[in-house]
C-alpha cells in the first residue's frame, strides 16, 4: 500500500456546535472513501516553518461528498484553537489520511449497535450514525451520551431528527453537571446502573463502541464486560490526560 | 507535497523547554500520560498470572508472578513516544530486560511476537528487543504499574512507537518468519520508528 500523502483540503463551511466545539466542513479533491470511525492527521505549518500534527476524527459519512471535522477547543491546546477560532472559510487545511483500521464500523458488521461517548467522544460515533443513515440500515443502535449540560450536547438537533424518524435508533443523553429545568434524561455519570438501564443485554452478542475521556471510557468498558459483553466486541478509544501524575 | 503551504494565521507555540533533539518528527510533549486501548483493561490476578517464553527456543521458560518479579531488576529512564503524537520525557520504569529473559531460553528465530492479555499482539525483529533496548516493565514512578498503563507487567520498547509497548503482556513467541501484530494490521506501520516517522503503512 502506498502512502498516505499530505494534502490539501479547503474549508467550505463550518458549524458552531457548543461554545468550545466546531465543526469543518472540507473539500478535499481525490478524498479516498474512508470507514466510519477512521481519523485524520492535520498539519499546521506557520511562515517559519514550524509545525504542529495532531489526530481528528471523522464526524462526516463516508458517503458524504466533503469531509467534516469537528473539534473541541481545549483550554491549553495549541492547534485546537486554531481549528476552532481562527480557521475561515477559503482558507486551506493540510492532512492526511483516512488512518485506523480497529474502531472502525461498516452497516454489514451489524448489530445490536451500543454506543457510549463522552463530550466530543461522540464524532466518531457521529460519522457511524450517519453512515448507518446514509446506507439505509436498520441495525438496532442506541447512543448514550455523556454530556456536562444541555449547551455542551454536539449534533443535538440531528441527533433528536435522526432518532424522531428511526424507531431503530434511539438516544439517550445524561447531562453531568447542570441540567435545564424540567430535564428527562439522565442526571449523572455512566455507571454500571445507567448502563443496565439503557444498553442492549448481553445477548445477541452486542457490538459496542466507547469514546471519551479516558476515566469514563475505562468505567463503561469495566461495566459492560461485568454485565456479560463480550471483551474483544467492546472497541475503546480514548482521550484526554489521565487524572493523575501517570 | 506542497513544501511552501503556510496555515495562514497560524503561529504556534513554542513555549516547550524540551530539548528538540528529543522530539521526533510530528510529535510534541505532553506532562500527562494518556492512556490508548483498544478494549477493556483485563485484571488478571497475580496469583494467575504467568509469563511465557517459547516458539522457536531451545528450552522454552515460564516464571510465575514471584519468580519473575525476583529476576534481575534495571531502572529505566526514558523518551517515550506514541503514534497519536504526543511524547513523554524522561519515563521512569523499572523492570526486566528481554535479554535476561532470553538467554536462558537460547531463541533461534529472528522475530518476536508478543501476545498479551485481552489478545493484542505486537511484533518485533529480535534487534529491536534485544541489546538492552527493551524489558517487561512492572513498575513507573517508583508505584506499582497501574492497570489501564498495562499492569501488572509491559513490554518496554522506547526507542519505537509506544503501541509496540505491548501492555498486559504474558508470552513471547519467538519466530522465523515476521506477523504483523494488531495495530500492524489496522493501518500502523510494521516498525514504528519515530525518528523515521514509520506511523502508517506505506510511511
Amino acid at each position: 500500500m502506498g502512502r498516505l500523502s499530505w494534502r490539501l483540503g479547503e474549508v467550505v463551511g463550518s458549524i458552531a456546535e457548543t461554545p468550545s466545539v466546531r465543526s469543518l466542513v472540507l473539500a478535499v479533491p481525490g478524498w479516498e472513501r474512508h470507514l466510519a470511525g477512521q481519523h485524520v492527521d492535520v498539519r499546521l505549518t506557520a511562515e517559519d516553518g514550524y509545525q504542529a500534527q495532531r489526530s481528528y476524527s471523522i464526524a462526516s459519512a463516508p458517503e458524504e461528498p466533503t469531509l467534516m471535522l469537528t473539534i473541541e477547543r481545549l483550554p491549553d491546546g495549541e492547534v485546537s484553537p486554531y481549528l476552532v477560532d481562527e480557521l475561515q472559510a477559503g482558507d486551506r487545511l493540510e492532512l492526511r489520511g483516512p488512518i485506523g483500521g480497529y474502531f472502525t464500523w461498516q452497516v454489514d458488521q451489524g448489530g445490536p449497535l451500543l454506543l457510549v461517548a463522552g463530550g466530543s467522544g461522540v464524532v466518531p460515533l457521529m460519522a457511524m450514525i450517519r453512515h448507518r443513515t446514509a446506507a439505509r440500515a436498520t441495525v438496532p443502535t442506541r447512543l448514550l451520551f455523556s454530556s456536562r449540560t444541555l449547551e455542551d450536547v454536539i449534533y443535538r438537533d440531528e441527533l433528536e431528527r435522526l432518532a424522531g424518524r428511526d424507531r431503530s435508533l434511539e438516544v439517550f443523553h445524561t447531562l453531568t453537571r447542570r441540567q435545564p429545568e424540567g430535564w428527562t434524561g439522565f442526571r449523572r455519570r455512566i455507571d454500571q446502573a445507567l448502563l443496565q438501564e439503557v444498553a442492549w443485554p448481553s445477548t445477541p452478542n452486542p457490538l459496542a463502541f466507547i469514546c471519551g475521556p479516558t476515566r469514563m471510557v475505562e468505567n463503561v468498558a469495566t461495566a459492560l464486560a461485568a454485565i456479560g459483553y463480550e471483551p474483544a466486541r467492546i472497541k475503546t478509544e480514548r482521550f484526554g490526560p489521565t487524572g493523575g501524575s501517570s | 507535497m506542497n513544501a511552501r503551504f503556510i496555515s495562514r494565521g497560524f503561529k504556534g507555540r513554542r513555549t516547550t523547554a524540551a530539548d528538540p533533539s528529543r522530539i521526533p518528527p510530528g510529535q510534541h510533549v505532553v506532562p500527562d500520560f494518556p492512556v490508548l486501548s483498544a478494549g477493556p483493561t483485563p485484571h488478571t490476578p497475580l496469583e494467575q498470572w504467568d509469563l511465557i517464553v517459547e516458539g522457536q527456543v531451545a528450552s522454552p521458560q515460564r516464571w510465575t508472578w514471584e519468580e519473575f518479579y525476583n529476576l534481575p531488576r534495571e531502572d529505566i529512564t526514558v523518551d517515550i513516544h506514541c503514534v497519536t503524537k504526543w511524547s513523554k520525557l524522561d519515563t521512569r520504569w523499572e523492570g526486566v530486560s528481554i535479554d535476561t529473559l532470553l538467554e536462558p531460553a537460547d531463541p533461534s528465530g529472528s522475530f518476536l511476537i508478543a501476545h498479551c492479555d485481552g489478545g493484542y499482539t505486537t511484533n518485533l525483529p529480535l534487534e529491536d528487543a534485544t541489546g538492552g533496548k527493551a524489558w517487561i516493565a512492572y513498575r513507573y514512578n517508583d508505584e506499582p504499574l497501574e492497570p489501564e498503563h498495562g499492569g501488572p507487567a509491559r513490554l518496554l520498547v522506547p526507542h519505537l512507537y509506544f503501541w509496540k509497548s505491548a501492555k498486559w503482556v504474558r508470552r513471547l513467541e519467538i519466530v522465523d518468519a515476521d506477523e504483523p501484530g494488531f495495530w500492524e494490521t489496522a493501518g500502523y506501520h510494521n516498525r514504528g520508528n519515530p525518528w523515521q516517522e514509520e506511523r502508517y503503512w506505506g510511511d
